[in-house]
């Protein structure tokens, strides 16, 4: 469980930090003397969409570190066969790459009220992604192909699963890019939608980090 | 006032004030009452589903001490069937009743009025939480009318025996358990995401994190903790499906089943222990944090005295909830675990009673020179603490790796853990709802039968449990469909069962007349004023009782003082609301 | 005042109920004394908590009680306090801690001298394995499994061939002699606990778990399984008996080796033929039982079972009780084979006998007892076609009347209560749960339904 121990340590640390240094040297019974003072001093100022996309990534971080956990547990069991990967997936990890470029291009434009590129970065990153999607399906078939099935390894196992995982995530991140994609083709002003295109620039850029430590993970192994 | 239909939850938190929430009007009667996303309805919503359930799985409960109190005695129930009951029992009440009252239920509707929001900030996500919770119950309660019916593993649903022949429910009733858990985390996730960012982000003027009431620290670091810990449950259930479905080996060791060698190998039971554990002992804190935030507030208005060491109650919470992800092996102590890791588990769970104990001392400490009120919401709130003592303290017996040994998997774990999540939150609950149903209804819950409610639950549940714990002493294991012929268990042994049962029935029946109340008040109850108990938290504040939609009126209110300005020195009242500034 | 006496009287109460109740641990039968020891300075810690801090409520419910001119105190902390009581509370934790841990490592460290056993766990019945006399266990792995090698051994393994194979709920140690005991599964998690030694350890698929301890009175202690494996998990129990060491060798001498059972022949149906005649006078010629003599069919039954039936007889596990008037006359039939290769061979001939379904005699509701043989099907097959692996003989096709009067049996205590039937007190649980005759002539209408 040392994965997901880190992690734990890691958000507690920072959850525990934040609620000290916000309530260490309050004395709460001490009401206000009647002048406004500096109340804000705990305000998170974001977005509250934005806050709570990190929360929700903060969750699903825990799910995939949990999963890693049980594959390094699992790993040190008998019966592991190393999988070999399918040279696809490094296509697709650079489709990936790419798409998150296109996220943040299109974040930027929008954040600048650039219509024009704010449509184009949109678009790319999608195509990018349901064609990474694509390459994964490919990834697997190529595998089944060649004899890889889901239940006669672990390691199989946890590849398909693994893969599984990220793709119905980056599926549920496509849901949002739809919504944002279809009101910036219906014309919806490039500040209105800024917003949902940085959430799903944000969420692109996690789903990429998961991949890459997903990836390397299993090709180390 | 606003004609937007859409909430913007995108909008920044100016720096120099609060900015006001868009709120959602429904059109339609389906949108205002069914698909509402008023956190208040979503809250009713939640708390009849929760109960509703946990009625069914009370109703298991009586039927599992039914054999155990009289053997044999009802045909119907066979050890298949009982161990359906034990199985549906336990996980109903943990995760469908407990989890759901507390966080959806108890949390939707005071987490907003009390840090002074109209809402919660992603309304639409809230409602969309509930109906997932729903659908997650109806296909929980599916699982009773397939073939092969519920599942029967235990409410731990350990591998491989989960999903092997010999098991009841393996066929589909184990696979719907698991469908409905995914679905309730789902679910789950969407809420505790609102209740988290509402505590952040949507506090009125003036409520720094030091004014909030204890019932929001309770309810917030739980969601913390729940958000965190329910992904391993998740984890788990997507590996033991897969298992079932697709013949993975993730927790499945070469094995022989029934005299067949199956084709599973080399995957690790202990495995699935761990994921589960690893949510499994948050959950419980998931469950015991709010019961402490509330029991807090309770305590503090009835007895007119600010809660004792508030900052230290707050950082006693932060210290559970963090130290309760590092304590989960003493679940598994005997597990065939690497045993040294016995040292350090014992070593976390010792350490987690001091935070705890502070918090018992304080709770007492708040009575001590207080100006006690005896209520009903303060008998539940006193009943809280003497049974809460009880399972705290036999926490420590099987805290301790050596003492666990011989009691283990004894009637004395049951004991236990019915103690501190069954009675000792449940009594809260009772006393909340008490307390808060005249905010939430404008009238008052009648005395009298609260009264009778609070003795015979109180006397009766320690009835139940206290002596349970000396049959674990003696050796009685749990899940024992019935005891047979031992060479060490006493004749006695079967009148003590036979006892516990009689209480447990007149507890459970006893319940009926808790509902009655809520019913019967609803027409008849004595109207309440808007703070029938002059509290000083902001939801006693509202402008209209109940509070309607947008809790609270044309203006938000500021915040000046904490929540605990009880018998102030040298105030007129006993108690200063929060929103009451200052004398200049 | 009234909540505050029911508080010291709840408190009062609960001591009294520690004190005078008859329900505590078990005589200690090993030498985990210390554990104990633990527990005893675990109840001191909790107990003075527990009283102190609930006898301080009801005095505070009692003293500040709301009344006329009674306001409370307004101290928000008091640090100093609250500073001293985590001291308080750490020494106490830290009390309870220490001996816990300290008693641990000696539960982690076995003794060099332990002698060690194995036990195997499985749905739902124990078996034991002792290393003979070159001190070592053979290997085992449950791809080896089948109903001849019930144990898994690896046939290749020298030192597994004179391992002790015992096949039975019940094991023998000497007493005085500190023993490490291997704990093995089959199929799913199970645990196996002796409560008088205070130890217990789940046995997990896949792996070997141990504890160890030293039994340090004569006497027989029940095993439980303590680890939920199942719908036969209350029933799955065995025997640990510490012997002097003088009669733990007359034990141990009974006891067969893996190379000698092997080394067992064959039953040798001819030779069985011919000791049959005298069973065929009651059973008939081709096993098809006989209902005016109160002989069952026993053509087309498992072999093992019959074979365990047969020495029960002969060793008076079965049939002594004074209820059971048929049983009584197959001890004197047992008697007549004298040894177990004579066992082997009629069992051999029996065998051989063709497989003829009885005629169904007992009418009942079918869909009442489908509902029933839910239970049953777990150890005894969906088509009541009987498990080697967890000792349930067949059912279909065999003769109902008899499954009724033996349910019965089973039910009062004529069959199964007998100490040395271990797997006929498996029966005996399991038929308690038929309420009544009609819910039996249910269940066996029902099984005759089955192919």
């Amino acid at each position: 469980m040392t994965i997901t121990l880190i992690f734990m340590a890691g958000i507690m640390g920072v959850i525990v930090w934040w609620l000290v240094k916000q309530t260490i040297n309050v004395q709460p019974w001490i009401a206000d003397t009647g002048l406004i003072p500096d109340l804000d001093a705990d305000a998170i100022l974001q977005p509250r969409a934005k806050s709570g996309l990190l929360a929700f990534l903060a969750v699903v971080t825990s799910m995939f570190c949990l999963f890693m956990s049980a594959y390094a547990m699992r790993m040190s069991l008998g019966d592991w066969t190393p999988l070999p990967e399918p040279d696809v997936l490094w296509l697709n990890t650079g489709l990936l790459v790419l798409s998150s470029i296109s996220f943040q291009w299109a974040r930027q434009s929008a954040k600048h009220g650039r219509d024009v590129s704010l449509k184009r970065g949109l678009y790319l990153a999608g195509a990018l992604s349901v064609t990474f999607i694509f390459g994964q399906l490919f990834a697997w078939q190529q595998l089944a192909e060649d004899g890889y099935f889901l239940s006669s390894n672990p390691a199989n196992s946890f590849f398909y699963l693994f893969t599984a995982l990220h793709g119905l995530h980056l599926l549920g991140g496509l849901v949002a890019w739809i919504r944002a994609a279809f009101r910036v083709w219906s014309g919806v002003e490039a500040a209105k939608v800024s917003i949902s295109v940085e959430l799903c620039a944000v969420y692109w850029h996690f789903l990429l980090i998961v991949w890459l430590v997903l990836f390397g993970l299993m090709l180390s192994t | 006032m606003s004609t937007a239909t859409t909430h913007d939850e995108t909008s920044y938190v100016p720096p120099a004030e609060v900015g006001e929430m868009e709120l959602y009007h429904a059109k339609t009667w389906l949108g205002k009452y069914v698909f509402s996303q008023d956190a208040k309805v979503i809250a009713i919503q939640y708390a009849f589903t929760a109960i509703a359930i946990g009625m069914v799985a009370l109703v298991l409960s009586l039927l599992m001490r039914l054999q155990l109190g009289f053997p044999n005695a009802f045909s119907f129930i066979t050890p298949t069937a009982y161990y359906q009951y034990v199985t549906m029992h336990g996980m109903i009440m943990v995760v469908y009743l407990l989890t759901a009252l507390f966080l959806g239920g108890f949390g939707n509707y005071l987490i907003p009025v009390m840090v002074g929001a109209r809402d919660m900030v992603f309304p639409f996500l809230n409602m969309l939480s509930f109906w997932i919770y729903f659908l997650a119950v109806v296909v929980l309660v599916a699982s009773f009318f397939v073939p092969g019916g519920p599942s029967g593993a235990g409410w731990t649903l350990y591998p491989p025996q989960a999903i092997l022949e010999g098991t009841p429910g393996t066929e589909w009733g184990i696979i719907l358990m698991l469908i409905s858990l995914f679905m309730f985390i789902v679910g789950f996730t969407m809420g505790g995401l609102n209740y988290v960012i509402t505590v952040l982000q949507a506090r009125t003027r003036g409520m720094t994190l030091m004014r909030l009431p204890l019932t929001v620290w309770g309810i917030f670091i739980a969601t913390i903790l729940a958000l965190l810990a329910f992904p391993a449950l998740l984890v788990s259930c997507i590996m033991m499906l897969l298992d079932i479905l697709l013949g993975t080996s993730f927790f499945m060791p070469a094995l022989v089943s029934m005299g067949e060698q199956l084709e599973y190998g080399g995957g690790s039971p202990i495995l699935f222990q761990h994921l589960f554990w690893f949510f499994g002992h948050p959950e419980v804190y998931i469950v015991a944090l709010p019961a402490f935030g509330i029991v807090s507030d309770l305590l503090s208005v009835h007895a007119r005295k600010a809660i004792f060491g508030y900052r230290m109650m707050v950082w006693a919470i932060v210290a559970i909830g963090g130290l309760s992800f590092i304590v989960w092996a003493h679940h598994m102590y005997v597990s065939g675990m690497n045993p040294y890791f016995g040292f350090f588990f014992a070593t976390t769970t010792l350490i987690i009673a001091v935070p705890t104990a502070l918090k018992v001392y304080n709770w007492v400490l708040t009575l001590w020179r207080g100006n006690i009120h005896l209520t009903v919401p303060m008998y539940f709130a006193i009943g809280f603490i003497f049974t809460f003592v009880n399972g705290g303290l036999t926490g420590l017996f099987l805290g301790n790796v050596t003492v666990d040994l011989p009691l283990s998997d004894t009637m004395f774990v049951v004991a236990h853990f019915h103690m501190v999540m069954a009675v000792s939150p449940v009594l809260v609950v009772f006393g909340a709802i008490y307390h808060w149903y005249p905010k939430i209804t404008g009238r008052m819950l009648h005395d009298g039968m609260g009264m009778f409610h609070f003795w015979f639950t109180f006397i009766g549940s320690y009835a139940i449990y206290y002596p349970m714990h000396y049959l674990g002493f003696l050796g009685v294991p749990r899940r024992y469909f019935s005891l047979g012929n031992t060479d060490f268990i006493p004749a006695s042994a079967a009148s003590l069962n036979q006892a516990i049962s009689i209480a447990a029935i007149i507890v459970g029946i006893t319940q009926l007349v808790f509902i009655y109340n809520l019913v019967w008040s609803l027409f008849n109850g004595k109207k309440a004023s808007d703070n029938p108990w002059n509290a000083t938290t902001l939801e006693w504040q509202t402008a209209t009782t109940p509070p309607g939609h947008g809790n609270f009126g044309k203006e938000l209110p500021k915040v000046f003082r904490w929540a605990y300005d009880y018998s102030v020195p040298g105030a007129d009242k006993d108690f200063i609301p929060q929103n009451e500034p200052p004398r200049s | 005042m009234v909540f505050a006496i029911a508080l010291v009287l709840l408190v009062v109460g609960s001591v009294l109920f520690h004190l005078l109740s008859p329900w505590y641990l078990t005589p200690l039968a090993s030498n985990w004394g210390n554990i104990d020891d633990t527990i005893d300075l675990t109840f001191w810690v909790t107990g003075i908590v527990f009283i102190a801090v609930n006898l301080f409520m009801a005095w505070c419910v009692i003293r500040y009680k709301k009344s006329d001119g009674n306001t409370a105190d307004y101290e928000p902390e008091n640090q100093k306090l609250e500073f001293w009581l985590t001291i308080f509370t750490s020494l106490g934790v830290a009390a309870m801690l220490a001996p816990g841990l300290l008693v641990w490592s000696d539960f982690v460290t076995v003794p060099e001298e332990a002698t060690e056993i194995e036990a195997i766990g499985q749905q739902w019945h124990w078996s034991f394995r002792l290393p003979g006399v070159d001190n070592k266990l053979g290997t085992i792995d449950s791809s080896y499994i089948t109903e001849a090698n019930p144990f898994g051994m690896n046939p290749d393994d020298p030192n597994g061939q004179d391992d002790f194979l015992i096949a039975s709920n019940e094991l023998h140690v000497p007493v005085g002699t500190p023993v490490k005991m291997l704990l093995r599964s089959n199929d799913v998690l199970h645990n196996f606990t002796v409560t008088e030694f205070r130890v217990k350890m789940d046995l997990v698929p896949g792996m070997v778990t141990y504890l160890w301890y030293t039994p340090t009175k004569v006497g027989e202690y029940d095993i439980l399984c303590e680890e939920y494996c199942g719908v036969g998990h209350f029933a799955m129990r065995g025997r640990v008996t510490v012997d002097e060491d003088a009669d733990y060798q007359v034990w141990l001498d009974d006891q067969l080796t893996y190379a000698e059972i092997l080394a067992q022949p064959v039953g040798d149906p001819v030779a069985g033929a011919s000791a049959y005649v005298v069973c065929a006078a009651c059973h008939g010629a081709q096993g098809e039982g006989n209902p005016q003599l109160n002989s069952p069919k026993i053509s087309g039954q498992d072999g093992w079972y019959m074979k365990r039936q047969l020495e029960y007889f002969k060793s008076g596990a079965r049939g002594t009780h004074e209820g059971d008037i048929f049983g009584k006359q197959m001890i004197a039939m047992a008697a007549t084979l004298i040894d177990d290769a004579a066992i082997n061979n009629v069992v051999a001939y029996i065998d051989s006998l063709p497989d003829v379904r009885s005629a169904a005699t007992v009418s009942g509701d079918v869909g009442r007892g489908q509902k029933v043989y839910e239970t049953c099907a777990a150890c005894h097959g969906s088509q009541g076609q009987g498990r080697w692996a967890l000792n349930a003989p067949r059912l279909s096709g065999m003769t109902d009347w008899y499954l009724v009067t033996q349910l019965k049996n089973f039910r009062k205590g004529i069959r199964g209560a007998n100490r040395k039937d271990m797997y006929g007190h498996q029966m005996t649980m399991l038929a308690a749960t038929l309420a009544d005759d009609q819910t039996i002539d249910d269940l066996a209408a029902y099984i005759n339904t089955l192919p």
